[in-house]
């Protein structure tokens, strides 16, 4: 079989309440990935995207991986827009699946968000129904857990009641983002100065433990990511990373009924697929759709043990840019805006090919781990410089 | 919560739970779908039997006592109308071992709800759905 390689990584203006379209925008990202690895519309043969167009609540997801097949002209052999899939970057382990059997050379991977826009214009982009409910959000929207923070907060509760951890060792993800959202030129929209402990610890509270800064926001953006074939390599001009293993897993595909969440099924099984070990990592890029996620996602993987991971990030030294295990350098979700997952692996990809700027971590990096998801959904992608 | 809630479509699967509270049910019942076979319980409720896939499955009623699993203190007004802080709790039924259900407590201060706490179902009409909720047992 072949290896799968990321070739190119693209992110259009990230902001709220833009007023360029999501098409535009995800061209814009598109065109800048496609400049990155040096590839042209001709060359690509397959598109993907997480979760495909949401008809009902087009902020989430307004373009379809057909419309952008349509509007780039390209001939897919191959292509994927789905929602019942691990979470959000099991679009990109897909499209590594693709090339690797052979379907398609080089694979659009895209996420656009829209639902900082789409709230300010509801006349364009109607808000999701409340009146009534159906499916797994049946079982929590009628008391009013309709945001997934009420979901992961009763998940993060319960690790401070098993095993102590704190508002302050919670707060550390916030404090870690931000410090890393300020060096990122990407993230200027969405943070745009210093959080400190004060500042988190009399923000207001959202749904306890989490405060406003514990949860990231509605943003705007498109994130591409080209996944290319191993032996499609000499028509890429950038330096590839290669998806070294990905794995994704669900139990119980419900927020309500899950005793625990899908990452730590998640964790195990990536390492099983790779003769790396977590001790081979150099930075982690963890999903934080709300601060907790990170916290779980280093139990996870190993990088400590369960019910350690609060002790793991207090005081911040360990996760910061210089420490042992740099987190979120561009500032994850909280700090650089509710990308929807894919940020995670540009960031990861960025960092590995030392292109970070002002955030770049020192040394020469060459492993690093990508994840989405939380609660049912979860989903990772090692990616190495090898 | 003055504000109407979120209202489940109702479908063959969940009309036992979502109706269970109608006082013409013996008084107003909480109904988990259990297996005349294995004897589990599968919820959310299906025609099938997630543990053995038997289709000999049927709402049973249950006690509809319980014991909190897990809480948040709710401060977001999520709709407009929303009157908050409320508790947002899972609770884990007494007899029904596996299922646990999302729901608020009531009829108590926030800052009175705590891990462990034992709880009974109170049910809440709106528009031909009860909606089970939980208070505390003194």
């Amino acid at each position: 079989m072949k290896e799968a390689y990321i070739t190119g990584v693209g992110q259009s203006e990230v902001g709220v309440r833009l007023t360029r379209s999501p098409m535009g925008l995800t061209m814009d990202a598109i065109r800048q990935a496609l400049d990155d690895a040096g590839l042209t519309f001709d060359q690509i043969d397959g598109v993907a995207s997480y979760p495909g167009k949401a008809h009902g609540y087009l902020g989430f997801s307004p373009i379809g991986v057909d419309e952008v097949i349509e509007v780039c002209g390209i001939k897919a052999r191959w292509h994927m827009g789905a929602g019942e899939i691990p979470a959000q970057l099991s679009a990109i382990a897909e499209a590594a699946n693709a090339v690797k059997t052979g379907q398609a050379r080089h694979i659009i991977c895209f996420r656009t968000v829209y639902e900082a826009a789409a709230m300010s214009r509801p006349d364009e982009f109607p808000p999701l129904r409340r009146d009534f409910v159906d499916g797994s959000s049946q079982w929590t929207a009628p008391f009013f857990a309709i945001s997934a923070a009420c979901w992961v907060a009763q998940y993060a509760n319960r690790h401070m009641q098993r095993y102590g951890m704190t508002r302050e060792q919670l707060a550390q993800i916030s404090l870690n983002a931000n410090r890393n959202a300020l060096l990122n030129p990407n993230a200027r929209a969405i943070t745009k100065k210093v959080l400190t402990i004060d500042d988190y610890m009399e923000s207001r509270l959202i749904t306890t433990p989490f405060c406003l800064h514990d949860c990231d926001r509605f943003t705007d953006c498109s994130t591409v990511i080209i996944v290319s074939a191993g032996d499609a390599l000499d028509e890429v001009s950038a330096s590839p990373v290669r998806i070294a293993a990905t794995a994704g897993a669900v139990h119980r595909h419900s927020w309500d009924q899950a005793e625990w969440m899908a990452s730590y099924d998640t964790g195990p099984d990536l390492w099983a697929k790779t003769d790396y070990t977590a001790k081979d990592v150099d930075t982690v890029q963890f999903y934080d759709g709300f601060a907790f996620f990170p916290i779980t996602w280093l139990e996870a993987l190993g990088f400590c043990q369960v019910g350690e991971g609060h002790k793991f990030v207090e005081g911040g030294t360990r996760i910061a840019r210089d420490g042992e295990l740099p987190l979120n350098t561009a500032g994850g979700q909280i700090g650089a805006g509710r990308l929807h997952g894919f940020g995670f692996a540009h960031e990861a990809v960025t960092q590995l090919r030392g292109k970070a700027g002002e955030r770049q971590i020192p040394g020469d990096p060459k492993v690093a781990v990508a994840t989405s998801g939380g609660g049912p959904l979860a989903a990772a992608l090692l990616l190495a410089r090898d | 919560m003055s504000v109407k809630r979120p209202r489940p479509r109702l479908d063959a699967d969940n009309r036992p739970f979502w109706t269970g509270g109608d006082a013409k049910n013996d008084g107003g019942k909480l109904y988990i779908t259990h297996c005349g076979d294995c004897g589990e319980w599968t919820h959310p409720p299906r025609q099938f039997c997630r543990h053995c896939q038997s289709e000999n499955v049927a709402p049973e009623a249950v006690p509809g006592t319980g014991r909190i699993d897990t809480l948040t203190v709710n401060h977001q007004a999520w709709m407009p109308g929303l009157e908050v802080p409320f508790v947002i709790a899972r609770v884990a039924l007494d007899g029904v071992p596996g299922v646990v259900l999302t729901t608020n407590i009531v009829g108590c201060a926030v800052d009175e709800v705590a891990f462990d706490d034992r709880v009974r179902v109170t049910f809440e009409e709106q528009d031909g759905v009860w909606f089970p909720l939980f208070e505390k047992v003194s």
